[in-house]
């Protein structure tokens, strides 16, 4: 299983290699053909190593019955796809994926509500973006840890709940019909900050006068939201939410921490790992990370269409 | 200087070759090593996070008395099978680590230095056939464990109970009496941490017979039908948590927890290799009981009238194949079975055919519990059940088809028992079919 990058870049300035049209004044050991790439050799070489290599060793493996182990790797043509796409067992735990989803939308949600609101003069807002970016700078492990005291039979939860006369609450993750919801929630809690700092930089870069005018103007706070934040941080909108859903398709720490996938709350990744390390399957483990990555880009694809990257202007 | 020991060592290896010496062999028997003093730093890795900076340094400090010229550094890794198991893909891994589960024997020579054949091993030596391959020793066992359950003397007494069960249908009821007469909970299945659940699987010598792996289990289809072993065990299992004897939120459980609720006696039962026992004594006098408040009960299943209980060594000692101070690192092995105590201090048998046993299995052995000790998969099988377990993905080893099992015991998963039973009976047969005999 290998780690698959963000496939969304933001867009990199060009890099100002070559000056523009010089005169003839080329001295010996000034301006190169080759000077550019010189420069670009440390960066490109680190990126094809540690990205592009792993990843076609992984699409090499994908091919394979590779134990993990064995000093040979023994060609399967395309079994291990055929198994994925056949099976439907390898599939089912895409549902999974739906509970994050959700989850994701609503985080969206929440996060886009709070930056727009911590951007007016709200009391105290300092204190609030500081609340709500918090539990992003914790550590995945920590969080997976103190909500499994959080939601445990007896735990926090159910003493607060306790406090308002709930006397008999589920048992939040050992209900197969709750695990998911618990676990989503979890992740809503964690990543929620992240999302409200993106929203939160893009609204306050929107100019000033615009929200002036709209004053003068008589705009109520919905419609400065609808007209002017929306559509000002539109790129922002669609950056997070392919981020959101690949997310959502590749959840791991959460839920492997929380229950290690038991109780149904497999995910695909988790799925991955046991494949590899359990059943020493790094050939159809490979299979499926590959597999993953195709279904992030493609999701990534159809968003694009969807929602073209055009630049916006408000004026 | 000290290299001028070179003689005395020669000798030492000459009187291991025949028998090893309590003095410590100090060079590999039969072929010429490439350097005969053990000398150089050697880097052994280990699992015990806990005592690497306590107990082992005290290893290390008598090991470098004995052999100065040897210098041990350690490295204790907290997943030990996950992170060794990517390390074995270069050469550096140590030169002394601990076998890793994942490995399978006929992949043994690529990774770790044959340490003598199973006759000359076997003389000194306990269950070297585990870590053995076409009659290679690859690896010393750190200590020995057997298995059944611990519990807590004082639940057991409180619920009216005199005798220990003899079959599952006695444990039940024993259980319900706990259920019914004290607070505390009958079982704890440990669910959540997962690798109690696989403890289940190292029970087969309760069956009283030790080919038991190599006429049965995947040389079966059928390996879940009532009188076979899964079938007893996870059968048992299923039961226990059918009933309602085990806690109530199985998928919060958490195992340094356990220990402290079965040392308290809030728990009643575990089960759990010998090893859990002296952390389980440890756990009730913290929690201001006595060491002698927990018991040891073989697994409840008897043949022809008797208990069985499986004896199996822990992990197992071994040298990187591409060790640069293999000489050194054979000593460390000898020496850490042979003086360093592990196994006794550890409540485990003793690696050694002529070592201590420890007090703590003074009652089990008092129930007149036969030990056996499995015998290997012939030559040529080593991998079979392993190439079985990896192709119908029922991890006999792990957790995951246990967790399902009590999923599905305590209604939060579909199927029953039958059912259940028959799915693993068709996915192993079919595996079988797949792998070929």
């Amino acid at each position: 299983m290998s780690t698959v990058s963000s496939p969304v870049r933001g867009t990199v300035s060009r890099a100002t290699a070559t000056p523009a049209p010089a005169p003839p004044r080329r001295g010996p050991g000034r301006g190169l053909r080759v000077t550019p790439w010189l420069f670009l050799v440390a960066p490109l070489g680190l990126l094809v190593l540690f990205t592009y290599v792993p990843v076609a060793n992984m699409v090499w493996y994908s091919f394979t019955s590779w134990d993990g182990m064995a000093p040979v790797k023994e060609p399967v043509g395309l079994d291990n796809y055929v198994r994925i796409f056949t099976d439907p067992d390898m599939f089912t735990v895409f549902l999974v994926s739906l509970y994050y989803l959700a989850g994701a939308f609503l985080q969206l949600a929440l996060a886009l509500y709070f930056a727009t609101i911590l951007s007016f003069n709200t009391r105290f807002r300092n204190l609030f973006k500081g609340i709500i970016f918090f539990p992003y700078l914790i550590n995945g492990v920590a969080i997976g840890l103190v909500f499994l005291f959080f939601l445990r039979p007896g735990g926090t939860l159910d003493a607060v709940l306790g406090l308002v006369g709930v006397t008999a609450p589920p048992q939040w993750l050992g209900n197969p019909d709750l695990v998911n919801v618990s676990l989503a929630g979890t992740s809503v809690w964690r990543y929620m900050g992240l999302n409200f700092v993106l929203f939160l930089g893009a609204i306050q870069s929107i100019p000033n006068e615009l929200y002036e005018a709209a004053d003068l103007d008589g705009a109520t706070s919905w419609q400065k939201f609808r007209y002017i934040i929306a559509p000002g941080i539109k790129q922002v909108i669609g950056l997070t939410t392919i981020l959101a859903i690949s997310g959502s398709l590749a959840v791991f720490e959460i839920p492997w921490i929380m229950t290690g996938g038991a109780n149904g709350s497999t995910t695909f990744v988790i799925q991955t790992v046991q494949q590899a390390f359990e059943f020493k399957k790094f050939g159809l483990a490979s299979a499926m990370a590959v597999v993953l990555l195709l279904i992030v880009l493609l999701v990534t694809w159809i968003q694009r269409r969807i929602i073209p990257d055009e630049k916006v202007d408000l004026t | 200087m000290a290299t001028r020991h070179l003689i005395p060592g020669v000798a030492a290896a000459a009187a291991a070759a025949l028998l090893l010496s309590a003095c410590g062999g100090s060079a590999e028997p039969g072929d010429a090593p490439d350097d005969a003093t053990p000398s150089g730093e050697i880097t052994v890795i280990t699992q015990r996070t806990d005592i690497v900076d306590t107990v082992f340094a005290g290893y290390k400090e008598q090991f470098e008395a004995e052999y100065p010229d040897v210098s041990v550094r350690f490295e204790a890794l907290t997943d030990y099978e996950g992170e060794i198991a990517v390390r074995m893909n270069t050469t550096d891994y140590g030169d002394v680590l601990l076998i890793p589960a994942s490995v399978t024997k006929d992949q043994y020579e690529n990774f770790f230095e044959p340490l003598g054949s199973v006759d000359e091993m076997g003389q000194t030596y306990r269950l070297v056939e585990e870590a053995a391959y076409e009659g290679q020793v690859y690896g010393v066992s750190i200590t020995v464990n057997t298995q059944g359950l611990v519990y807590n003397k004082k639940v057991w007494e409180a619920a009216g109970i005199t005798d220990l069960p003899a079959t599952p249908d006695e444990f039940l009821e024993d259980l319900q009496a706990i259920a019914d007469n004290t607070d505390a909970v009958p079982y704890y299945t440990n669910y959540s941490d997962g690798w109690p659940l696989s403890q289940w699987d190292g029970n087969r010598g309760v069956m009283g017979d030790p080919d038991y792996q190599n006429t049965h289990i995947a040389h079966s289809d059928d390996p879940w039908a009532p009188d076979q072993w899964h079938g007893i065990s996870d059968g048992l299992l299923y039961d226990v948590v059918a009933n309602g004897l085990s806690e109530d939120d199985p998928t919060t459980t958490n195992w340094e927890e356990s220990k402290t609720l079965l040392g308290s006696g809030q728990v009643g039962t575990m089960l759990l290799g010998s090893w859990a026992i002296t952390q389980m004594q440890q756990a009730a006098e913290d929690a201001g009981g006595s060491a002698d408040d927990i018991g040891y009960m073989p697994f409840p299943h008897q043949v022809d009238g008797a208990f069985h209980a499986q004896v199996a060594g822990d992990y197992k000692n071994a040298i990187n194949v591409n060790s640069e101070h293999k000489a050194a690192a054979r000593a460390w092995i000898e020496w850490f079975a042979e003086e360093s105590g592990y196994a006794y201090d550890e409540g485990g048998i003793s690696p050694l055919l002529d070592g201590p046993t420890p007090e703590t299995l003074g009652d089990f052995d008092a129930t007149g519990v036969e030990y056996v000790e499995m015998n290997p998969a012939p030559a040529g099988q080593e991998a079979y059940e392993t190439d079985v377990v990896n192709t119908a993905e029922i991890d006999l080893y792990g957790n995951i088809y246990r967790q399902k099992l009590v999923d599905i015991a305590r209604g939060a998963a579909d199927g029953d028992k039958e059912s259940y039973f028959a799915d693993l009976n068709q996915r192993w047969a079919d595996a079988r079919a797949t792998v070929g005999d």
